[in-house]
């Protein structure tokens, strides 16, 4: 393992029943740089991104093998409980999903999570996160409110900041702004870009621009298998699969 | 026929079909409680609500209902409680640490069905076997118990149904932000479902209160007010019983009015916890 590498996944097969659904995927990230999975839909970018922090054990038919190391400690075989490898990575999904309370305690409870909520200057932890994710503006004067009040890309702001508060190393998105307007879209984005000098960001999305806007390094999926990999301007470039480059043409789905 | 004619008289058809059945419904719940109200309401004393049975009660003398009505909430309320602590957990349980053992959950939700659909006379009777192995005579304790043990699986199931309804995707967020099972189930998943989970409980609640089979033989019945748990207590459904089989006019009117107290404890309830459900469901994710 090379000494900046976060995320290492060595022959990674899952299997729903009889499908193959990852087929021998060998994929490293690095740390401090965004990692783009791209690929059509239904090529597997998803569940290779939710078997990054094991929550393929939410689902009964998915059978794993393989390694997926985290800073050198296989996910599946964790020396430590798998709550706390959880607590180093964030998640995005592809709807957010804030939890039924209101807004300050949604990022409260991450805090919490991470045994750092003391009851003294939560409030400014609070609001620390939130400015992270410049939702701050928007919300100081209604904290009180419950989340669901929030619009949509708020919604993904706030599930953003809760995820920050944890106190992750790893940021995973799962095509985090497929839901948003394009404003909203943009802010999140932006915000990745600010946030990788500090966090290891792999995100998931099928769109090609986007990919394009703020990959430093990407991975190319088709049919369940890792067509290519590497630095962004490589692959975008200056692609050596077929595949990839009919892709990035538009020719391939 | 044309194409168009028949869409037409297919929708009057269904129209017409539901808006019978919405009405049917409606007029059966407004006649149990107007006949109920208009036997029992000349009856109905303050008396009634503030004595015991005094000498003769059941031939048309003195007295009231008291003990009945105290009995009542004390073996319902008790009940809905212990089912609660015992439920609770279960329903979590299944839908949350054996989310991914689909055949078990399906195993444990069919048997919970059959349950279900044990009448309470059953319950009863298997109550009364209970009593007898564990030493206990007619009492509300072995009543709350027989009592429990029938609105359980009203209870579990119908907050299984709840809890079902929550997407996936806050399970995954919960997860991912590195809570254990048990943060999941009593931080996020029961704060998400209170408002299910209150209509739960009053199910049950209104099972316990209304139920005459399950408590016959296991709670007994008196004349004097409940004092301990082990006790014979008096219920509301059967005082109804037993003053409605003597044929005398005036007590069989009593018998009314006691239905309506039921119905009045059950609305009051009812009332009460939608209330404080809504007070909760302004957090709720949709």
């Amino acid at each position: 393992m090379q000494p900046d590498t976060k995320i290492e996944v060595k022959n990674l097969n899952l299997f729903i029943g009889k499908q193959h659904i990852l087929k021998n995927v060998n994929v490293s990230i690095p740390s401090n740089k965004i990692t783009v999975i791209m690929g059509p839909s239904g090529c597997g970018k998803t569940t290779l991104l939710k078997s990054l922090n094991r929550l393929t054990d939410l689902y009964p038919e998915m059978k794993v093998t393989g390694m997926i190391l985290i800073d050198g400690e296989d996910v599946f075989h964790p020396i430590e409980d798998i709550t706390l490898i959880r607590q180093k990575m964030g998640l995005l999904s592809q709807r957010p999903y804030p939890l039924p309370m209101n807004i300050q305690k949604n990022v409260a409870y991450g805090l919490r999570i991470s045994g750092r909520k003391r009851h003294r200057g939560i409030e400014k932890r609070v609001e620390r996160y939130l400015k992270m994710v410049g939702l701050w503006d928007e919300v100081k004067d209604r904290l009180k409110d419950p989340a669901s009040d929030l619009s949509i890309g708020q919604q993904q702001r706030l599930c953003l900041a809760r995820g920050l508060a944890v106190d992750p190393q790893i940021i995973l998105a799962d095509e985090p702004t497929s839901a948003l307007d394009p404003l909203s879209s943009q802010i999140i984005e932006q915000k990745f870009m600010e946030l990788k000098d500090h966090y290891t960001i792999v995100v998931v999305t099928h769109i090609l621009r986007q990919a394009k806007r703020i990959a430093d390094n990407i991975i190319f999926m088709y049919l369940g298998e890792v067509i290519e990999q590497g630095p962004a301007e490589e692959v975008l470039n200056n692609p050596k699969e077929e595949k990839t480059k009919a892709y990035l043409k538009g020719g391939l789905y | 026929m044309k194409r168009q004619t028949l869409i037409k008289a297919e929708e009057i058809f269904f129209r017409v079909i539901m808006f019978m059945s919405s009405m049917i419904i409606a007029a059966t719940l407004f006649l149990i409680i107007f006949s109920i109200f208009y036997k029992g309401l000349p009856s109905l004393s303050w008396d009634m609500v503030s004595q015991t049975p005094k000498g003769g009660f059941y031939f048309g003398k003195e007295g009231g209902i008291l003990n009945a009505i105290v009995g009542s909430i004390y073996l319902a309320g008790g009940s809905t409680l212990l089912a609660l602590v015992i439920g609770l957990p279960l329903a979590l349980f299944i839908n949350i640490h054996l989310v991914s053992k689909k055949k078990l959950v399906n195993a444990i939700r069919f048997f919970l069905d059959l349950l279900w659909g044990i009448p309470s006379i059953v319950y009863g009777a298997f109550g009364f076997t209970l009593m007898i192995y564990l030493g206990l005579k007619t009492s509300l304790l072995a009543g709350i118990i027989t009592v429990t043990l029938f609105i359980l699986p009203i209870m579990v199931r119908a907050m299984d149904e709840v809890i079902k309804t929550i997407p996936i995707g806050l399970l995954e967020a919960s997860y991912s932000l590195g809570s254990t099972k048990s943060e999941t189930a009593y931080r996020i998943f029961f704060k998400q479902t209170i408002p299910g989970m209150v209509t739960a409980i009053l199910l049950s609640f209104g099972r316990a209160i209304g139920d005459a089979a399950s408590v016959l033989f296991t709670t007994g019945y008196t004349d004097h007010m409940p004092t301990s748990l082990t006790q014979p207590t008096a219920t509301l459904p059967l005082a109804i019983f037993f003053q409605l089989s003597v044929p005398i006019k005036e007590v069989q009117n009593r018998a009314y009015a006691s239905a309506a107290i039921l119905v009045f404890i059950i609305l009051i309830i009812s009332i009460l916890s939608r209330i404080f459900a809504r007070k909760f469901q302004k957090n709720q994710i949709k």
